[in-house]
């Protein structure tokens, strides 16, 4: 962390860029945020560690229209949102300078707490320089700890790998987290009964409080005019809400960026209702790798999207049906 | 008090594409092939022009089963547009079935302005699947009942 302030420090100064994007401490030990640092007095308050969850490539569309180069933090799995981003022409490359950070997994605060971790005060071994094996906390109720990989995002044990795919610079070092199977938990879904899985789905997404965090965080969600905003149409009103977010809602959130969704997590990581939103992504995902060729979106800013391309033989619809 | 002791009918919504299949369903009709009333035909510029929530939305608001008919792969008016529908319903209905709703209730086809019996067929056909599968109470929302 400290390399990383001296490097964004002279960057500052020589000129090369006007600001940096990063994170910042929160009002408690665990909450990072998002933000601007302009100057070297700002940046004392600049953090970076394992709580540092949140993907700043989507901030990047809008500092691309500021004056100057923005330093942007991005950790390996943003890096594919960033490519993602280029191919759709929102970001300007030439308005980043990218500085690939290294990430030994993030962690999940709800997950901390569901092992009877409350009233933290502070915590140790979140530091992106230690191995990342412990976390030790300290609580009103005395000191506690618990494993560093049992608590970290879900999206941190299907990791894609510790390599940037764009960057201007590296710095830090990663450590590589992934112990589970991508699709696992997709697949224990599909072998479930019709009647099974809607009554797995109903009981998730009834939760659904309709906050659009899923929507306003999600890299790939950018367009400026949002089906969900439209007046004409029955969503934005509260009396037709409850049955649209159960059956609706979600689905085409998740089918908007079918193709272009790069399974960063930020969707599960921000529902504040704790839904299991990767599971819808995640889907699309698995069926686009097996029926129109494995892809994986932002791994390069140049090739066409799989429902913006086709071949001559793709499957037919009842190929669902036949399966 | 009397008791109804009504059949089920089911409401299926059918998106046509104006250059093909539209013309398919009005050859069947000149060419007076009978197919079930319960099926109501929304034309469409283009099968592509069908949007995931249109079907999600028929559903919604209280169609027992959807069908999408287009030009055969390679005929479109447009060229293209039926490979984009393709794999878009691909996975459409792929997520509709992992959300739980029965397989079968969704269907595409692909109906050329000239084959106006398949036309008839498809949709006695569908309409056969989906009184077998009965009422969808899965997607539909209950103040869309009348």
């Amino acid at each position: 962390m400290q390399e990383l302030i001296t490097r964004a420090k002279e960057l500052l100064e020589n000129g090369t860029v006007a600001r940096v994007l990063g994170w910042k401490a929160g009002d408690l030990p665990y909450n990072p945020e998002p933000a601007y640092f302009t100057n070297a007095e700002e940046l004392k308050d600049f953090v970076y560690n394992g709580f540092c969850g949140a993907n700043l490539s989507k901030y990047m569309i809008e500092a691309s229209k500021l004056e100057g180069k923005t330093l942007v933090c991005l950790k390996p799995c943003d890096t594919y949102s960033f490519n993602q981003l280029l191919k759709e022409h929102r970001v300007d490359r030439e308005k980043a300078y990218i500085v690939g950070v290294g990430c030994k997994g993030k962690l999940n605060i709800e997950k901390v707490k569901s092992f009877g971790i409350k009233g933290i005060e502070s915590v140790f071994g979140a530091e992106m320089t230690d191995n990342a094996d412990t976390l030790t906390f300290q609580t009103i109720y005395g000191e506690k700890t618990c494993s560093y990989a049992e608590a970290m995002l879900e999206r941190c044990h299907v990791c894609k790998g510790k390599e940037h795919v764009i960057y201007d610079e590296l710095i830090g070092e990663s450590k590589d987290t992934k112990d589970a199977e991508r699709f696992a938990e997709v697949e224990k879904i599909e072998a479930m009964s019709p009647e099974e899985k809607f009554a797995f789905f109903q009981k998730e997404l009834s939760k659904c409080i309709r906050c659009n965090a899923c929507r306003n965080v999600c890299p790939a969600c950018s367009c400026r005019k949002c089906v969900f905003d439209s007046t004409k149409f029955d969503s934005a009103q509260k009396a037709n809400v409850d049955s649209f977010e159960e059956k609706m809602f979600h689905i085409i959130r998740a089918f908007h960026v079918a193709g272009r969704c790069t399974d960063c997590g930020e969707c599960s990581r921000v529902c504040p209702q704790g839904i299991p939103l990767h599971l819808f992504n995640r889907k699309f995902i698995k069926d686009i790798n097996e029926l129109y060729g494995e892809f994986q979106a932002g791994a390069d800013a140049e090739t066409k999207g799989p429902l913006t391309n086709f071949t001559f033989d793709d499957a037919e619809p009842s190929i669902v049906a036949n399966r | 008090m009397s008791i109804k002791n009504e059949e089920f009918r089911p409401k299926i919504v059918a998106f046509c594409c104006n250059w093909c299949s539209y013309a398919g369903a009005d050859l069947a009709g000149s060419s007076r092939l009978a197919y079930p009333a319960d099926v109501k035909i929304i034309r469409v510029p283009c099968s592509c022009r069908v949007n995931p929530m249109f079907i999600l939305r028929a559903f919604e608001k209280g169609a027992d089963g959807v069908i999408l008919c287009g030009c055969h792969p390679g005929d479109c008016h447009y060229s293209t547009g039926n490979y984009y529908a393709r794999r878009r319903m691909t996975l459409l209905f792929s997520m509709l079935d992992y959300i739980g709703v029965e397989n079968g209730r969704t269907r595409v086809e692909w109906v050329s302005a000239a084959e106006g019996v398949k036309f008839s067929q498809t949709m006695n056909e569908f309409v056969e699947k989906i009184r077998s599968l009965g009422e969808n109470v899965r997607l539909g929302d209950l103040r869309c009942k009348n």
